[in-house]
């Protein structure tokens, strides 16, 4: 006699209690501290406060150890959190420009005011494994002093005295009228957090999707640009990464005040343009701006960016899937898109049943006619 | 039951419920329009109910009594998920009966009792637009709906026929709604379709999506047909092994290697009341194997 299934409740509490033993791992070894993720895995902390639109390196760290690593699992605890909180105001716009840079490159001139600043890159590492990290509870002193002594010999990689403020590349060249102006505009941008998603999106609001869209999403769509799919000819103008001041007006205190600092990557790349019917010929931007350092996220971002901007430079639609912004917009969300592709775990016999029904609905009135013929 | 005191009552804050309860107004103002809202991220997934969940949770008082179900069950994984989810964030009272209910949060069906004036039903709805699978832009089906242009259904609907001598939509199959909009009624086996015009409201959410549609009371929903293939609901053709119901959607249950099978209620909480009243009269022996069966 079939009795249905109970118990769905203690399935559930146990499974989550497994979870939890497997989190911990093994109880002989040491157990992850915040600080230990927030201050050694620091660019999987960024990834998560980029795409979790939340900038907390403790809660990101704290997301990460709960989500066992797996990054859009934290990205998700992240957002989750994020709704909660009240949004008590608004800041001022950040200044770039008054960036303290600990990295800052561009790829388009080989010098220029401000210097060229490698800061702490993967760029020209061999990657090779280095087994010496293997070698488990040895402060790697002698290592850090390498490399302090590494970057202090480096002409181009001084990490101390980079000037106060790092002019922009692009401003050099809009001297000269070279590249297209960006209009500024004073009117409030709309908030995806806030307001249903609205197509056509406009520039601010396909900055706020691709800036926490997923980096694997980004990073194929930029690269499809490359290949061919929206073709844009991009430079890195520049890449800057660093620390800029958030300051805030209190209504109570009536002036504004600084409340924090963040670590951002910035791209802008300048990309070649021959000019349409209605634009000369000059160089184009594309513009990525994302937490933490980022810089393969702001890199795509900006490319992603210059690709969907064909419509206001005039260009031709050919059709890429980088040029479509209702594509690239609904589909960049990493939370949006594991929750509903995970959800198809969840029970559908009542779905599955119909389609049962159809099924040999169908096959039993395909078989009838022939039977019919043959009498 | 006791609220959990670390979030606001129903997990969302207050201005958070008040934009959602605007969007339902209107969605109960214009019956089966869909009514872009600004979805949260929720604690659980997108695609698990968030949106069924943000409007229970802008619906629910502290007097309310709140029943989720899951393909009919009140006993499958995520309706006991999200039923835990209200019970420590509402400290509501949770019932598994249909009628104790002022609240019921569905995904994939109605219940089979008939709900009553008063009663609220939240549907959990993945693709909200009906017209999605036959054109993916959003800015292309707004206009559709705007235009009341449904010719595309209508072929959509025709070339099932001349290809399968049959609508081959089970489920998810599309409504209209007071003569005006094309609803998709969330995938519920169409077998529901003719329950949709009832005296409980009828909320719709779709979180990831960002959408809110409603069916006020009985307001009319027609299931999309033509004259000559008029629209049928179906189900099994059995009566269900445990209470003997025959006019009730039933699960298909595989019981032995041999493809042995039975055939059961969907709806626990209706199978189990006949149980108990006795009306009942319960085949003991599963059924042979479905003659369509391979």
């Amino acid at each position: 006699m079939y009795v249905a299934v109970k118990g769905g409740e203690r399935a559930i509490d146990n499974a989550h209690a497994w979870l939890a033993e497997e989190r911990r791992g093994p109880s002989d070894i040491a157990e992850l501290s915040i600080a230990q993720i927030r201050h050694q895995l620091a660019l999987a902390v960024n990834r998560v406060m980029a795409e979790g639109s939340l900038y907390d390196p403790d809660l990101a760290a704290l997301a990460i150890k709960q989500a066992r690593g797996d990054l859009i699992e934290a990205i998700f605890l992240i957002r989750a959190y994020r709704t909660t909180l009240p949004r008590i105001g608004h800041s001022h716009p950040i200044d770039t420009g008054a960036m303290a840079c600990d990295r800052r490159i561009s790829a388009t001139f080989k010098d220029l005011p401000g210097g060229q600043v490698l800061g702490p890159t993967f760029d020209y590492t061999h990657r090779l494994l280095d087994f010496k990290l293997m070698a488990e509870g040895q402060a790697p002193a002698d290592a850090d002093a390498d490399a302090d002594a590494a970057a202090a010999s480096t002409q181009t990689a001084s990490p101390t005295p980079a000037p106060a403020t790092m002019p922009r590349v692009s401003a050099f060249l809009n001297r000269d009228g070279l590249i297209q102006d960006e209009a500024p505009s004073a009117a409030t941008p709309p908030d995806m957090t806030r307001q249903p998603m609205e197509y056509p999106a406009d520039r601010p609001l396909r900055l706020q999707a691709l800036t926490r869209g997923d980096e694997g999403f980004v990073l194929g769509m930029a690269y499809s640009t490359q290949r061919g799919y929206g073709r844009n000819h991009p430079f890195v103008g520049e890449l800057r990464i660093g620390t800029v001041v958030v300051e805030m007006d209190i209504p109570e205190l009536g002036f504004c005040v600084e409340i924090g600092e963040i670590t951002l990557t910035e791209c802008e790349t300048v990309n070649q343009f021959t000019g349409s019917k209605t634009e000369p010929a000059q160089f184009t931007r594309g513009y990525g701006l994302v937490f933490g350092q980022t810089e393969r996220k702001a890199i795509s971002m900006a490319l992603v960016d210059r690709a969907l901007r064909w419509e206001e430079l005039g260009e031709d639609n050919m059709g890429a899937p980088a040029q479509d912004a209702e594509f690239v917009l609904s589909h960049a969300d990493n939370i949006q898109a594991t929750g509903f592709l995970e959800h198809i775990k969840l029970p559908h016999y009542v779905d599955f049943q119909s389609e049962l029904e159809l099924v040999r609905k169908l096959r039993a009135e395909a078989s009838t006619p022939f039977s019919e013929a043959a009498e | 039951m006791t609220q959990d005191t670390r979030s606001n009552f129903a997990y969302l804050d207050e201005q958070t419920k008040r934009m959602i309860r605007r969007a339902l107004l209107k969605a109960m103002a214009i019956p089966g329009y869909q009514v872009p809202f600004a979805s949260r991220e929720m604690p659980m997934p997108y695609g698990w109910g968030t949106g069924g969940v943000q409007v229970s949770a802008a619906c629910l008082t502290p007097d309310d009594t709140l029943k989720v179900i899951d393909q009919g069950a009140d006993d499958t994984t995520n309706a006991v998920s999200i039923r835990k989810f209200f019970e420590t964030t509402a400290g509501v009272a949770t019932t598994e009966r249909t009628a104790a209910a002022s609240i019921i949060q569905t995904r994939h069906r109605i219940p089979e009792e008939p709900l009553k004036a008063g009663q609220i039903l939240v549907y959990q709805v993945p693709i909200p637009e009906p017209l999605r699978f036959l054109e993916p832009r959003e800015t292309e089906t707004r206009k559709m709906h705007a235009l009341q242009d449904y010719g595309l259904m209508h072929v959509k609907l025709y070339e099932d026929i001349a290809r399968h001598g049959n609508i081959a939509t089970s489920y998810a199959y599309p409504v209209k709604v007071q003569g005006r909009y094309v609803m998709d009624p969330s995938p519920i086996p169409k077998f529901d379709n003719p329950k949709l015009r009832m005296a409980a409201i009828q909320l719709f959410g779709a979180g990831r999506e960002q959408r809110i549609y409603a069916i006020p009371p009985f307001s009319d929903v027609v299931s999309l047909d033509f004259d000559d293939h008029p629209f049928e609901p179906s189900k099994a053709n059995h009566a269900c092994t445990l209470c003997g119901a025959e006019h009730t959607y039933l699960d298909e249950v595989i019981v032995d290697d041999a493809g042995g099978r039975m055939f059961v209620c969907s709806d626990t909480d209706y199978c189990a009341t006949r149980q108990a009243a006795g009306t009942a009269s319960p085949q003991t022996a599963p059924s042979q194997p479905h003659e369509a069966q391979p």
